[in-house]
């Protein structure tokens, strides 16, 4: 049960989108649709469950003052893991989410949970903290980019169900912080009974 | 000619807050009081400039002829906070005024992804030494406009009845959106 609640709360109590406000740049650059959303939540995902697991394994080796240092090379060279297989079997969705894909690496999210979680608790508990948070980072991506897709072009996951030109302001940069900011405000007040 | 157009384009049409989504952490974060993001859009411009010169270096003289280029992401984002911390102290013994202007901004720079993005970006788009450091210090300045103005909104914001749930990071989200949109009309200027 206690392992389930980890999870979940990643999803909706400690929303990293949402609730702890991390990782914005990704989350308004790269939403352009659903499916650009979901690539690049679960490539953060990715990295950060596994700089979680690593850092909660050589916690105990690492001297408290070089600590931050050393999670960030542990986190970029996930990172350029990710990338490099990205590039490979992905390249088409590597092109499209671009320097955002080398940029996880300076991710508040993930630095963040390595601090905050990973340095204190088990190797176990990290990777479902890592998952659950990468959840939560993957479900919002997709929901920003569901919504400025359905409205910017009148279709969801590249399937075009509204005939017509959508409002192309959506896919457009000003859509995107506009879209996050009411989202946002839904998000609150369906959390604040 | 090709200067002034990456000048123009870095800083007006393609912004890098309204139109690249960089360092939107910072923009949202320390943009309460105009004084204070003067303060840190002149410690992004000083740090960014430098990073783009040693990534610039980096890249040609040490990566490339070494064949590993893969290594790109790790190398920088050490360098860029080892350099964060280099300027830090520097400012601090040579010009302690300075120092007191730009100091507690400086350790919050290593996370602004707008340096590690500007440092990527140059490498990508080819340019040569010059253009670099034109790019990195046209973006930066970008990003200090953007800071300000959003600022400056921000203050009168603060004076409004805004409804509950709006209240905080959602309104702020949309005035940027509302920004943006006044962005994109300099797009077709390059």
């Amino acid at each position: 049960m206690k392992k389930l609640n980890i999870i979940l709360s990643g999803i909706v109590k400690n929303n990293p989108t949402f609730v702890l406000l991390l990782g914005m740049c990704p989350t308004l650059g790269t939403t352009t649709s659903a499916l650009n959303g979901a690539g690049m939540g679960a490539a953060t995902m990715a990295v950060l469950v596994l700089s979680n697991v690593v850092i909660s394994m050589v916690k105990n080796l690492i001297p408290s003052k070089v600590r931050i240092p050393a999670y960030i090379v542990i986190i970029a060279a996930f990172v350029t893991i990710v990338e490099l297989c990205m590039r490979a079997y992905l390249p088409d969705l590597y092109k499209t989410l671009g320097v955002f894909i080398p940029l996880i690496v300076v991710n508040c999210i993930i630095l963040g949970r390595a601090e905050g979680f990973a340095a204190k608790n088990g190797v176990v508990d990290s990777a479902l903290d890592g998952v659950g948070i990468g959840l939560g980072f993957t479900l919002s991506l997709t929901v920003v980019g569901a919504v400025r897709e359905i409205l910017g072009s009148g279709a969801i996951f590249g399937h075009k169900f509204i005939t017509g030109d959508g409002m192309l302001i959506f896919v457009l940069a000003p859509g995107a912080f506009l879209v996050l900011g009411y989202l946002m405000v839904l998000f609150n007040k369906l959390t604040s009974k | 000619m090709e200067i002034v157009l990456i000048i123009i384009g870095a800083i007006l049409v393609n912004n890098v807050v309204f139109a690249q989504f960089l360092g939107i952490c910072p923009f949202l974060g320390v943009s309460n009081k105009v004084s204070t993001s003067l303060g840190m859009g002149a410690a992004v411009v000083f740090v960014t400039t430098i990073a783009a010169v040693v990534a610039y270096l980096l890249q040609y003289y040490v990566l490339v002829p070494l064949g590993i280029t893969y290594m790109q992401t790790i190398v920088f984002i050490l360098v860029i906070a080892s350099l964060v911390q280099m300027v830090e102290l520097v400012i601090k013994k040579v010009s302690p005024v300075l120092y007191q202007a730009l100091g507690i901004f400086l350790p919050l720079i290593t996370t602004n992804c707008a340096v590690l993005g500007v440092a990527i970006l140059l490498v990508q788009k080819e340019f040569d030494l010059l253009e670099s450091v034109v790019f990195a210090f046209a973006t930066a300045v970008g990003f200090a406009l953007a800071l300000v103005i959003f600022a400056g909104i921000r203050e009168r914001l603060e004076l409004e009845n805004v409804p509950k749930a709006l209240k905080g990071t959602p309104i702020a989200l949309v005035v940027a959106g509302i920004l943006a949109m006044a962005f994109m009309g300099f797009s077709g200027l390059v």
